[in-house]
């Protein structure tokens, strides 16, 4: 806090005028959803200014990744968007296989999109949860954290790792996933999914309170929701329906049935339903995945791009030497670049890989979802009261792994 | 590009999207491409403005996305600025690049975009790429009061300072890098696949230039070729190095120390077996009587140990007793 209120200025004396005063909101602050530092310059308690303070958690991932092999580069993405790892390997494995020209096996894509899908319903729970309970509810948000936990639980089912999956791979995923698995999924999204979250979305969405601290808040037309930059449920709320699943689909999403959810009035509440509605569609895709999946391998036979099997290895030398030349010198890619761009759950999340040929990407850029969604932050806040803004921002849905890199 | 096989996303068509837009940007374009499905026009630096306007509100390229900057230290021009094009209309993507040097500033794209400004102070923080008009151009993802541009490719992976909290000034202080190991690079390029650097150990290798062809390679096709034969097999018998003479004691230096094992001060094994191999041996039973060879030394072994065991007692064991009555 710079400075506080003067006594000699303070409103009851008189005529004078009110100074406006500057405060720091985080960088540790829990509804900074990470480290975020915002400089406010607040006329009582109205916001002014806010000038956000982003890099508290730069890590020069994308630096890093330039002196990695493309396959050691991957693990890094679980750590941008740590509530939605996959989705993160999803635009990196994808834009590989764009500069490679690389086929995937159709289980492999089908796994691919089940589990984004599924990663995607277990970052809205986060985002969810914390959205009600940075404007005071708290029990939704222990719901909807059980949700989330089944789900990491697949995760640890299918990949070995809770979080940081690293399980999708340039040509399909790491390993295919046991029946019981899939069985468990389709289960828990017939059952667990909507009791649990519709109990605990019945607590919110019709709630006084919490109508009151969302509806008309941040409000957003769809000519500034374009200027800015928008994407995902951001620019969804705001009433334009563009999703990338839809509109340039990937992997198998084009053979998917599912709805764009689209908000009317482009406020923190119209998010906060967007997301809530895109969960069932997630679930709906889910199961569509899990009755149409085919058998069959679930990672490309390019053995000179994907790792044989291990018992492959035990019987052939030729397994054996493929396996040691990707993981120590690892696939070149031929020259060229790429900018692909997936649906994440917070929105487009983009990978602009620059290749010279070699086994090293010459370039990896990285097009956080938070940069231009953050940047808004001032222009949505203005006039608002302070405590509007860790709605707003719990209605961005902000992660710093992301934003910083 | 051939059939496309891999599952990226799938934006519209690419066909005569590169031949209309040079056309209607004209002089500005300088180099269109068409690679990987992707479509990029490096157009001119000083028109960049007018150019990105012209495909905003003529071609409906609405939303910027991103700008990527990257750097070529080989190029008279070592910085390109990517900028990421979407049309949400046309549901198509394109890249715009300009080049530039540390020097030369490039035309913001705050006024057409209000989201240029934080992705240009990205730019400028990772590259030093200077942009023009841009009136925050203020640092933004490293840290307070950081120098240099960290994504150069002339900038060091580990950096040149590094941070820890010290206990006695209770703050946190900056250091110059001092790693306790080098930063491991590992280069696992095939050496026969083009890697243009010399193996250590391999440096003469280098310089000379490699040997003339020769005329007649050499073969082995026939037992004579290989250099087999009674000649060979003399050569092969002739001892290495002369063999150590046998029995011989080396000379101790003066001021070596004694052998640990022969002191004189140790006293002899107290036990009146001289070995233990006796101790280790399976004790003899009815039912599997030992080989005839095997079977006789352990019976010269075993024979005093029966004598002895009545007659002398361990001492230890006797003493305490009578202490105790």
């Amino acid at each position: 806090m710079s400075n506080a209120l003067h006594l000699d200025t303070s409103p009851t004396t008189g005529d004078e005028v009110i100074q406006n005063y500057t405060i720091n909101f985080g960088p540790q602050h829990p509804a900074a959803h990470g480290v975020l530092r915002m400089v406010m310059e607040l006329d009582g308690e109205i916001i002014e200014r806010i000038d956000p303070h982003v890099g508290l958690l730069h890590r020069g991932t994308e630096k890093l990744i330039e002196h990695k092999t493309y396959l050691q580069a991957l693990p890094y993405f679980d750590r941008l968007d740590y509530c939605s790892p996959l989705n993160m390997e999803h635009s990196y494995v994808l834009a590989i296989e764009k500069l490679l020209n690389l086929e995937v096996p159709l289980r492999g894509q089908y796994l691919r999109v089940l589990f984004a899908e599924l990663s995607r319903i277990c970052n809205h729970m986060l985002n969810i949860g914390s959205h009600v309970m940075d404007v005071g509810a708290m029990t939704p948000n222990l719901w909807v954290f059980e949700l989330r936990e089944d789900c990491l639980n697949f995760f640890e089912r299918a990949s070995g790792a809770r979080m940081h999956m690293a399980w999708f791979r340039p040509g399909g995923v790491h390993q295919d996933v046991p029946l019981k698995l899939l069985t468990d999924i389709g289960d828990w999204v017939d059952t667990r999914l909507p009791e649990l979250f519709g109990d605990a979305m019945s607590l919110v969405l019709d709630n006084r309170i919490f109508k009151q601290r969302n509806v008309d808040i941040a409000l957003v037309s769809k000519d500034d929701a374009i200027a800015w930059g928008f994407s995902g449920p951001m620019i969804r709320a705001a009433g334009l329906p563009w999703d990338l699943r839809k509109s340039q689909p990937y992997d198998v999403y084009d053979r998917m049935d599912f709805d764009i959810p689209v908000g009317t009035n482009s406020d923190c509440y119209d998010r906060f339903v967007v997301r809530v509605k895109e969960v069932y569609e997630s679930a709906k895709i889910i199961k569509q995945c899990l009755a149409e999946m085919p058998e069959g391998p679930v990672c490309s036979d390019d053995r000179k791009i994907a790792p044989p099997r291990r018992a492959e290895m035990k019987q052939s030398m030729e397994a054996l030497i493929h396996h040691f030349k990707l993981y120590t010198e690892g696939f070149h890619v031929p020259a060229g670049e790429v900018y692909v761009a997936t649906e994440s759950p917070k929105g487009e999340f983009g990978v602009y890989l620059v290749s010279d040929g070699s086994n090293k990407p010459y370039r990896c850029k990285i097009r956080p979802t938070a940069f231009s969604h953050l940047q808004a932050m001032d222009f949505m806040s203005k006039g608002h009261m302070l405590p509007d803004a860790t709605a707003i921002l719990g209605a961005i849905d902000v992660v710093f792994g992301e934003c910083d890199r | 590009m051939a059939t496309v096989l891999h599952p990226a996303p799938k934006i519209a068509s690419n066909e005569g999207v590169r031949e209309a837009l040079s056309k209607a940007l004209g002089a500005a374009v300088v180099e269109a491409r068409e690679e990987h499905g992707e479509i990029s026009l490096r157009v001119e630096r000083a028109g960049l403005e007018a150019t990105l306007r012209t495909l905003r509100d003529e071609h409906s390229y609405q939303q910027l996305m991103e700008i990527a900057g990257a750097d070529y230290p080989d190029r008279p021009e070592r910085f390109e600025v990517v900028y990421m094009l979407l049309s949400l209309t046309k549901n198509h993507r394109i890249m715009v690049k300009v080049r530039t040097d540390e020097a030369t500033p490039v035309p913001t794209a705050t006024t057409l975009w209000p989201n240029a400004g934080w992705l240009e102070r990205e730019v400028f923080d990772m590259y030093g790429v200077i942009f023009d008009g841009n009136t925050d151009l203020r640092r933004i993802l490293t840290d307070y009061g950081f120098e240099g541009h960290p994504f150069r490719k002339d900038f060091p992976l580990t950096g040149y300072t590094e941070l820890r909290y010290s206990q006695e000034q209770r703050r946190v202080v900056y250091e110059p890098v001092d790693l306790p190991q080098d930063l491991r690079q590992f280069d696992f390029m095939s050496p026969w696949e083009g890697a243009d650097y010399v193996l250590p150990g391999d440096e003469k290798a280098a310089e000379k230039p490699a040997p003339p062809p020769v005329a007649q390679p050499k073969t082995t096709e026939t037992p004579a070729q290989t250099g087999a034969g009674a000649k060979a097999d003399e050569k092969a018998a002739e001892p290495v190095a002369a063999s150590a003479p046998a029995g011989k004691k080396r000379a101790r230096a003066a001021d070596a120390p004694a052998p640990t094992e022969e002191r004189p001060s140790r006293k002899p094994r107290a036990g009146k077996t001289a070995g233990t191999a006796a101790a280790t041996k399976p004790k003899k039973s009815p039912a599997t009587k030992p080989a005839k060879s095997a079977a006789s030394e352990p019976k010269k072994a075993a024979a005093p140990r029966k004598r002895a065991a009545p007659k002398s007692p361990p001492k230890s064991r006797s003493t305490t007793p009578k202490d105790k009555a």
